[in-house]
């Protein structure tokens, strides 16, 4: 009786033992994203989400072809989420202990956050994915091998939509801009004005209003803008501004009387839907949510988040599953070099210079040495049809045509006419 | 001509929504000597509150015009509940101490707030811009403005109107005066001041919340509203004069109808238009521009 005993024990240990050799440490993941403050709702917590469903259904093998496997590679992922809000010094610090407990960093929606902790990350030796900051500067101003990003950054969004409005308005003679008064606001201004004086030299720049973040009332503003006579009017507004632009302009007659362009509209879709004027040119940073391909993929990434969460995904989201993917790409072409639990090092060095499927479309790491990711980029046109919000003339640019080549800064390549390479 | 117009029109919408906080605001200072940061997020939870009935009264398909009451009631209903429950909650507990101590217990209660505003109502913006184009438009020159414009600047009017009646043709305003200019000496006249601090409190959260509610419909209710509202709402009360109501409407009509007149000549310096205007009635005005005289105690 006692030596069955034993060897029942015994067969049970060998047992554990042999599933516990077999099955891989899990890939810890820390998320930094809004999950308060104005840019929680646009933004950070649509990416929440999208990095918790696409946890779950990566580590239950239930993505579709080409990360049908399950894991990173057979290792599981676990998420440790963080709050991005607070500003730059904050995040700062929150990274020096976040790096403690995860294995690498997926997130930033801030740009002043990415400038602050990306020579943090390196000074960490902490693989750090930035999903969403928009700043041409992280890779122009500097050189990481710690630090990816796998956002194209904002300089594609305004090359873009001045080109849209020249292919349909190319009797344009005049723009005006309202934009936030910090960087966000200020590079995306600099960066449409020099696109459209380069693509149509002699254009009058009738205002240029920059406004304080979160603001929230634009009454004198909208006069300024109605009184300026300008053809077209750029905005690159986001969350609480956006919208109150939106409901504060549209019954001024603002979108009657000049073609607007809301270079980062699209989050607003969800919420203002049919109150977004006909004819708002709008853009998503990229070709996400409405402007996402009609692949297998992109159905699967709709449906799924669709059916979670009541919305569909906006380009927040779509943003954060692509460094998820990105990462797990990375991750198992290091295993097929030969790893079978590979390094960070080696992950590194499986991102550079990766190109990968996203959803959305291919994302090339192709800028900043490898680190920086280039996408196409679609920008539409607002149109209520049967009380139902669509995007219509939806146009796609490719990357090479709105991205600066490899080594050449934005401003200096908008600025010689964007030539390609 | 018109150009004139328009900037002194949109800076008295400006300075009518800047006046419903600041009012408020330095009511609460001149009586309480508290400078209320909480005051940011009572204007919040009553943009929330009022977009929230707003919304729902809508959706039942009721007639879109009742929405109006809904906002009156929302700010009743914040400035009732809100106000008693701070004021006798943690401040009555508070009284005597330091007037940063205070400040600093505010600012606590603004951050405790902002999160129970995110518990209740999540991270989303709402939007019920019903009310703001339901009256239509009216022109100045070729410029279309919304009548709600008009609205807001009635209600800004009335609201400064029913306060200083208040405060000097009623008698709890008379006591409440007593209470600004002598605190002992007003409780050793039998004056009961916890009332009449508890009645104070209520009617700023009060009117906080009616800043909050009436201009829901024109903006997304999100996260972080507050902020805003509160640095502004103290230049306002500083540039006046802390305590008085009559500097609080002068300095909302000066920075607003400044911040109109830069953003249509000179956009670049909206940004500091507000400070502009702080920093030179200081250097002129120390202690604003009504600051009543402070005895010299001994």
């Amino acid at each position: 009786m006692k030596r069955a005993l034993f060897q029942l024990v015994a067969a049970g240990l060998t047992a554990l033992l042999a599933a516990a050799a077999g099955a891989q440490q899990p890939v810890r993941i820390g998320i930094v994203t809004f999950l308060s403050g104005p840019a929680a709702g646009p933004f950070g917590v649509p990416a929440r989400n999208a990095a918790e469903i696409m946890a779950e259904s990566i580590n239950a093998g239930r993505v579709p072809a080409p990360y049908a496997t399950k894991g990173l590679g057979g290792a599981p992922i676990e998420l440790v989420i963080i709050d991005e809000a607070g500003g730059p010094q904050k995040q700062v610090a929150e990274l020096r202990n976040l790096a403690q407990r995860v294995d690498l960093v997926i997130g930033y929606i801030s740009s002043g956050d990415c400038l602050a902790v990306a020579p943090v990350a390196e000074e960490l030796k902490k693989f750090t994915v930035l999903f969403d900051c928009g700043t041409p500067r992280i890779f122009e101003d500097a050189s990481y091998k710690y630090v990816f990003r796998t956002g194209p950054h904002a300089t594609m969004d305004n090359v873009s939509t001045a080109l849209y409005v020249l292919e349909r308005r190319p009797n344009v003679r005049s723009i005006a801009g309202i934009n936030q008064n910090y960087a966000w606001g200020q590079d995306s201004w600099t960066d449409f004005e020099a696109a459209m004086k380069a693509l149509k030299p002699g254009i009058e720049i009738k205002t240029s209003q920059m406004t304080k973040l979160f603001a929230g009332q634009f009454g004198a503003e909208i006069s300024t803008l109605l009184s300026s006579g300008a053809d077209v009017i750029h905005s690159s507004f986001w969350g609480g501004d956006l919208e109150g632009l939106v409901l504060q302009g549209a019954p001024r007659g603002l979108f009657d009387k000049h073609v607007i362009v809301l270079s980062a509209g699209e989050p607003a879709i969800n919420r203002l839907g049919t109150k977004i004027p006909d004819g708002t040119i709008i853009g998503a940073r990229g070709p996400f949510g409405p402007f996402a391909p009609d692949t297998e993929f992109n159905r699967w990434f709709r449906g799924v988040f669709q059916e979670r969460f009541g919305v569909p995904p906006n380009y927040a989201s779509y943003k954060m599953t692509n460094a998820i993917l990105g990462v797990k790409a990375a991750y198992e072409k290091a295993q097929k070099a030969g790893a079978a639990s590979p390094n960070q090092e080696q992950i590194i060095a499986a991102f550079e210079n990766l190109i990968f499927e996203g959803v959305g479309g291919t994302v090339k790491m192709s800028l900043g040495k490898g680190h920086q990711a280039v996408m196409d980029v679609a920008v539409g046109t607002a149109k209520t049809v049967g009380g139902e919000f669509r995007i219509v003339d939806i146009k796609r640019y490719p990357a090479d045509q709105v991205n600066p080549p490899e080594g050449v800064k934005s401003e200096a390549w908008i600025r010689s006419g964007m030539k390609s390479k | 001509m018109t150009d004139l117009a328009v900037v002194v029109f949109d800076g008295v919408v400006y300075s009518s929504w800047l006046f419903m906080m600041a009012a408020g605001l330095t009511l609460i200072y001149g009586v309480m000597r508290i400078l209320n940061i909480a005051h940011g997020s009572l204007y919040a939870l009553g943009a929330y509150v009022g977009a929230s009935l707003v919304g729902a009264w809508l959706a039942a398909g009721y007639p879109p015009v009742g929405s109006y009451a809904l906002l009156l009631a929302a700010a009743l209903l914040v400035g009732l509940v809100a106000g008693p429950l701070l004021e006798r909650g943690l401040l009555r507990l508070m009284y005597g101490r330091d007037e940063v101590v205070l400040l600093l217990v505010t600012y606590a209660v603004f951050l405790i707030l902002e999160d129970v505003i995110k518990l209740a109502w999540g991270v989303e913006s709402l939007v019920v811009a019903e009310p703001y184009a339901l009256p239509g438009n009216f022109h100045i020159g070729t410029l279309a403005y919304p009548v709600y414009n008009l609205i807001l600047i009635g209600a800004a009017v009335v609201i400064g109107l029913a306060v200083a009646w208040g405060l000097y043709r009623t008698r709890q305003g008379k006591l409440l005066l007593a209470v600004i200019h002598d605190r002992e000496i007003a409780a050793a006249m039998g004056i009961n001041v916890g009332r009449v601090y508890l009645f104070t409190f209520t009617i700023g959260a009060a009117l906080a919340a009616a800043g909050g509610a009436l201009t829901a419909p024109a903006i997304a209710v999100s996260p972080g509203i507050g902020v805003e509202v509160i640095v502004l709402s103290f230049a306002v009360v500083v540039i006046g004069g802390l305590g008085s109501l009559g500097g609080a409407a002068l300095g909302a009509l000066a920075v607003g109808i400044v911040r109109s007149a830069m953003v249509r000549y000179w956009p670049e310096g909206e940004l500091f238009s507000v400070y502009l205007v702080m920093a030179l009635v200081l250097i002129a005005r120390p202690k604003g521009l009504f600051a009543a005289p402070e005895a010299r105690k001994i």
